[in-house]
């Protein structure tokens, strides 16, 4: 029999849709398998850099990314990253996240022992691109304002941005984003300041 | 027709052009070409798995029964997207960040599927490869004259970023024209809609001038004779 009455039987086609399928899942778990360790390391390291980017430099000399506690928040769990020198703790880092105008808008943050922010960038967003985005540190030196900052300096209600009588400067345009940036900066610090003990002990 | 790779590479690169002629994939068109160094990066992934999905049909094409043919191309088609997903993030990862977010739309674009139905699943594996290799370029080509349209207009730079894709050697490629702040519309969605109409129509007028002087140069040749 050749291929094209065989092709024609009715079974030849759930047949063929099986093999296909099976080969494809084999060649995916093939692949998946031999890439998965390369995908996890650049992905380690990815974290470690955006992680150093809000740490300055010499602020630990552990290796933070092992050295983490998960905290409760809200319903949700917040991974905190320990910088320690000498194994003294020194600095917390942790993600935070906002709604935007669009979207969510992750912020990860750097915050030392006494409430102060050490460095605040956006990780993820989708904000209007040329409005919104100037808070990437690559697009605005806007997000730097945050360095040094405390939930005393300045006081809670200026905790905003100048339209709302606070302290942070809005985009031309979109006031939303930053907004809504603050207000994630602001949530990190208290998230801290209620859970400092957690997160030393 | 399956030794004519000449023809072939013209009809991908012009006369059936996926995005100015076929009109196909216009939802990674739009969504991707807000600069030119976008366009291209989604244009050169979509060449590789377009030309992988055109031998890999090719290959199989007296295998595959007709009346299934379409369930067989998309799954491969997906397989394919997913494994070339996974192989750039774990070993070209500096790529990954830039190109990330497009390599999965792939699977949405329809023209890879239009032509494993249209070419692939009719030709050998060789010219099917042409093929992948014309339209891939032709589709890079739509994406990259669009982005940078939209990118200069909007934004007032020329492949910005190039270098995050290609590597500090083509820092040269990028343009900043100073003292200009761009039209935001032009990067939003409907500067898509808009230059691509505009791209289209000038093609149409093009092709139109184009074929009045053939016929013009057809008629005057016998009567010169």
């Amino acid at each position: 029999m050749n291929l094209d009455t065989l092709r024609e039987k009715i079974g030849y086609q759930p047949l063929l849709l099986g093999v296909v399928a099976l080969l494809a899942s084999a060649a995916l778990a093939v692949v998946s398998d031999a890439t998965s360790p390369a995908i996890a390391a650049a992905e380690a390291k990815d974290l470690r850099d955006s992680l150093s980017e809000v740490l300055p430099a010499g602020m630990a000399d552990n290796d933070f990314l092992k050295d983490t506690v998960d905290l409760e928040q809200g319903g949700k769990t917040i991974t905190v990253y320990r910088a320690r020198q000498a194994g003294e703790i020194k600095a917390a880092l942790f993600k935070v996240a906002e709604r935007g105008y669009s979207g969510e808008i992750q912020v990860l943050m750097a915050v030392d022992m006494d409430g102060r922010t050490l460095g605040v960038r956006v990780l993820k967003h989708t904000e209007t691109p040329g409005l919104g985005d100037k808070i990437e540190a690559k697009k605005d030196d806007w997000v730097l304002d945050f360095n040094g900052k405390s939930l005393t300096d300045p006081t809670e209600d200026k905790w905003a941005v100048k339209k709302d009588n606070g302290v942070f400067d809005q985009f031309a345009g979109a006031t939303i984003t930053p907004r809504a940036v603050v207000k994630a900066v602001k949530g990190g610090l208290s998230f801290f300041a209620a859970r400092k003990n957690d997160i030393t002990g | 027709m399956s030794e004519n790779y000449g023809k072939l590479m013209k009809e991908g690169l012009w006369e059936q052009n996926v995005v100015f002629a076929q009109m196909l994939a216009l939802c990674p068109t739009m969504a991707v070409t807000t600069s030119g160094t976008n366009g291209l990066g989604m244009g050169l992934a979509s060449t590789a798995v377009l030309v992988i999905a055109n031998i890999l049909v090719s290959m199989i094409r007296h295998t595959v029964s007709s009346q299934v043919r379409i369930p067989v191309f998309v799954v491969l088609i997906a397989t394919l997207v997913t494994i070339v997903d996974m192989v750039i993030n774990a070993w070209m990862h500096e790529l990954y960040k830039v190109l990330g977010l497009f390599i999965a739309l792939i699977v949405v674009n329809c023209a890879i599927l239009g032509r494993a139905e249209a070419f692939a699943v009719k030709n050998g594996v060789v010219a099917s490869a042409v093929d992948g290799v014309a339209m891939g370029l032709g589709f890079t080509g739509a994406l990259v004259v669009i982005g940078l349209i939209r990118e200069f207009l909007g934004a007032g730079t020329l492949f910005a970023q190039a270098s995050q894709l290609l590597g500090p050697s083509f820092a040269f490629l990028e343009v900043k024209i100073s003292g200009y702040g761009g039209a935001l519309l032009m990067i939003l969605p409907p500067g898509a809609f808009a230059v691509l109409g505009f791209l289209l129509a000038g093609k149409r007028i093009l092709d139109r001038k184009l074929a009045e002087r053939d016929a013009a140069a057809a008629n005057t040749a016998p009567a010169a004779a």
